[in-house]
């Protein structure tokens, strides 16, 4: 570009400059920030080599920090002190994102790269068996079935209440009920797992005396699920054009297969998206499933009695362990776990797309 | 009354027509299916407020028992030692631990946080900036015992340098002291809690500030402001409360969070200025922690814990609802 830093050029205005050249002011080449990006990183290294700091944290925040105080001076100096602080914000907020892109891409690639080392068709066709925690071998075949049923039976339990709470608020909630129901909604949205999971214990187990069981284990998963189950649904019947529902009552069309006929068809697309991405968030949790379903090392497909396995609690207890080899497995574990969500998330939101609903024309 | 009353405004409020027949135009004449869907779609509702009131209810009663049982103060009680004949536990600890290690989280990541949404939604090329929504929404479906499992094998080890520079020079603080060892400390503990809220708090924020009013930024930019100038004059203004009810749900999540922190923390049941050194825990940490081995009693103990961490939450959250609730009538 032309607004290199000669900001002493003659006042006669250049012909086919569409500007007078005393408005413009003196700006920084657009190749600075690399340049000083790069500079201060190289500084950074520098510094944290002679001074013999060993951890690279150490050296990426040195060097954000010449970068920022770099460009603020460089910008001051040259640009005016307006400009410089709109650099400043700018490279904070780049330093923002960076900073936040560096621990997650970690996370993702840490549990790729560990988890692909023991990840083969014999870990997820086999159980723990009796195998001793420091030998490597197993699998996670009893885990999968776990937590597919344990999630299953959730769903089973808290998609139709979550449903037919939602229709019940958007299609007939006028009075106080829909009001009270509204407000706790969203108060049972911010339940903590493990409250959810200590309520169904204190009932389940300590007061009507059943043992452990993947059942036990769905009920707290239900109590997680159905507030979000809730909050999709009605988003989603909201957007439903009242035009579809009137012209389908003018047609004297009652109200309940007005509701089963026009409005949860055409709103069929989002209330799916809603309750996989439910099911995403309870399929990894592990609070609960660890203080009602305990955990087993064999197979076990009856939900209904004695003890279960599921991929998250899987990755906990092989981490408790704290052998190489169970390390192995829990990093594996955590991998299919990590690709399961990813999974039902990505079609979620592709369903999502798929089949938005036409809010008219 | 009528619930049919939407659907039919203008229905007469006469008593029906005795036995004059199902009559077509008469609203008051309620279909059998009609009556059921509503029968079924209201029970749901009050099923979901019979679970609430029923965990209200019986933990508050579980905890009485275990609060009845316990020969020390509940609440100021540096111990948890439910077992035996003589149990003594407290939650002065864990409640310490949930506070501080919840705050150091928002304090690390609200910023960064604002930052991330300011750069997807006013910063970023173009082209970049709806990947990486998409990105930051899937990250937030991460399952916490991944984040627990990362933070404890990768996070743990790549801390002890930083801890001792920090400890070097901002030692005398007291806060920031530092004895060598695994980084299995509170401090840890938020910043592993801030990676793990970001996500939440940042599509939060993110939306709010695209909502901003487009005409107030173009009228800044006329004017001549910079981007920065725009920003602090019409984005952050508009932005502000949403972004305070987004910390707060990112708050809400940090207290509750338990497997990230039963594998990082390393616990003791002690209160220490040092947030560097191992030791404290935190209510679900402690749950999780302490159940296999409890019996009913203790088991009753760890539910009066739950019990005050939900109370906790409720009142985080619901603070969050209500700015959320008066933003939307003065938008």
């Amino acid at each position: 570009m032309t607004d290199v830093m000669t900001d002493r050029r003659p006042l006669t205005g250049q012909p086919g400059d569409p500007l007078p050249v005393s408005l413009k002011q003196a700006r920084l080449p657009r190749w600075s920030p690399p340049v000083i990006a790069l500079v201060s990183a190289a500084a950074g290294c520098g510094i944290g080599l002679a001074a013999g700091l060993d951890s690279r944290i150490q050296w990426g925040l040195i060097a954000a920090l010449l970068f920022i105080v770099g460009t603020y001076a460089l910008a001051a100096a040259v640009e005016g002190r307006r400009q410089a602080k709109d650099r400043l914000a700018t490279s904070l907020v780049w330093i923002a994102f960076l900073l936040a892109v560096i621990p997650l891409a970690s996370l993702l690639w840490e549990t790729v790269a560990r988890g692909s080392k023991v990840l083969d068709g014999y870990f997820l066709s086999h159980s723990m068996g009796t195998l001793p925690d420091a030998m490597p071998g197993g699998g996670i075949y009893h885990a999968i079935i776990g937590t597919l049923e344990q999630v299953g039976l959730a769903t089973l339990i808290a998609a139709p209440l979550g449903l037919f709470t939602a229709i019940y608020l958007v299609e007939y909630g006028r009075g106080r009920l829909a009001k009270v129901v509204t407000f706790f909604v969203d108060v049972m949205t911010g339940i903590p797992s493990i409250v959810a999971g200590l309520f169904v214990l204190s009932v389940w187990i300590l007061i009507l005396g059943f043992g452990p069981s993947g059942f036990a284990g769905s009920m707290a998963l239900a109590i997680l699920m159905m507030p979000v189950v809730v909050r999709s649904t009605e988003e989603m019947l909201k957007l439903v054009p009242n035009e579809l529902r009137e012209a389908s009552l003018a047609l004297g069309v009652p109200k309940w297969r007005t509701i089963l006929k026009v409005v949860l068809p055409t709103s069929i697309g989002g209330i799916t998206t809603g309750v996989m991405l439910a099911i995403a968030r309870i399929a990894g949790e592990t609070a609960p499933v660890m203080l009602l379903v305990w955990g087993a090392k064999t197979i076990n497909s009856n939900p209904f009695e004695d003890a279960q396995q599921s991929l998250p609690l899987y990755v906990f207890q092989q981490w408790q362990q704290g052998s190489e080899a169970s390390y192995d497995r829990a990093w594996a574990a955590a991998l299919v776990l990590i690709a399961f969500v990813m999974v039902l998330n990505l079609v979620a939101r592709g369903i999502a797309r798929w089949k938005a609903p036409s809010t008219g024309r | 009354m009528n619930p049919q009353a939407p659907s039919t405004p203008d229905a007469p409020p006469l008593p029906p027509p005795p036995a004059a027949g199902p009559s077509p135009v008469s609203g008051k004449a309620v279909r059998p299916g009609d009556r059921i869907f509503l029968g079924l779609s209201r029970g749901s509702g009050i099923t979901l407020l019979v679970v609430m009131a029923a965990i209200a209810a019986f933990l508050t009663y579980r905890s009485v028992l275990a609060i009845s049982g316990d020969h020390a103060n509940f609440f100021t009680t540096l111990d948890w030692n439910a077992t035996g004949t003589e149990p003594r536990f407290g939650i002065a600890v864990l409640a310490f631990g949930t506070v501080v290690s919840a705050l150091l989280a928002m304090v690390i990541a609200v910023p960064v946080a604002v930052g991330i949404a300011l750069f997807i939604s006013h910063y970023a090329p173009r082209r970049l900036a709806s990947p990486l929504g998409y990105v930051i929404d899937l990250l937030a479906a991460v399952p916490s015992i991944i984040y627990g499992l990362w933070g404890a094998l990768f996070l743990v080890p790549h801390l002890t340098g930083l801890y001792s520079w920090l400890d070097d020079y901002l030692g005398w603080t007291g806060i920031f002291s530092y004895s060598d060892g695994a980084a299995r400390s509170l401090f840890t503990v938020g910043i592993l809690l801030a990676i793990m809220i970001l996500p939440i708090v940042t599509s939060v924020s993110r939306e709010v500030f695209l909502q901003a009013p487009k005409m107030h930024e173009e009228a800044a930019l006329a004017l001549g402001a910079t981007r920065w100038e725009v920003i602090r004059m019409s984005v952050l203004p508009f932005g502000r409360s949403g972004v305070i009810s987004a910390s707060m749900l990112g708050l809400g999540r940090a207290l509750g969070e338990t497997m990230a922190v039963a594998t990082v923390l390393s616990p003791s049941f002690l209160i220490s200025t040092s947030l560097l050194d191992p030791g404290g825990g935190t209510f679900a940490q402690n749950i999780a922690a302490k159940f296999s081995e409890a019996d009913t009693f203790g088991q009753d103990a760890l539910i009066a814990s739950g019990l005050v961490l939900f109370v906790i939450t409720l009142l985080v959250n619901g603070a969050a609802r209500l700015i959320i609730a008066r933003r939307k009538e003065y938008s």
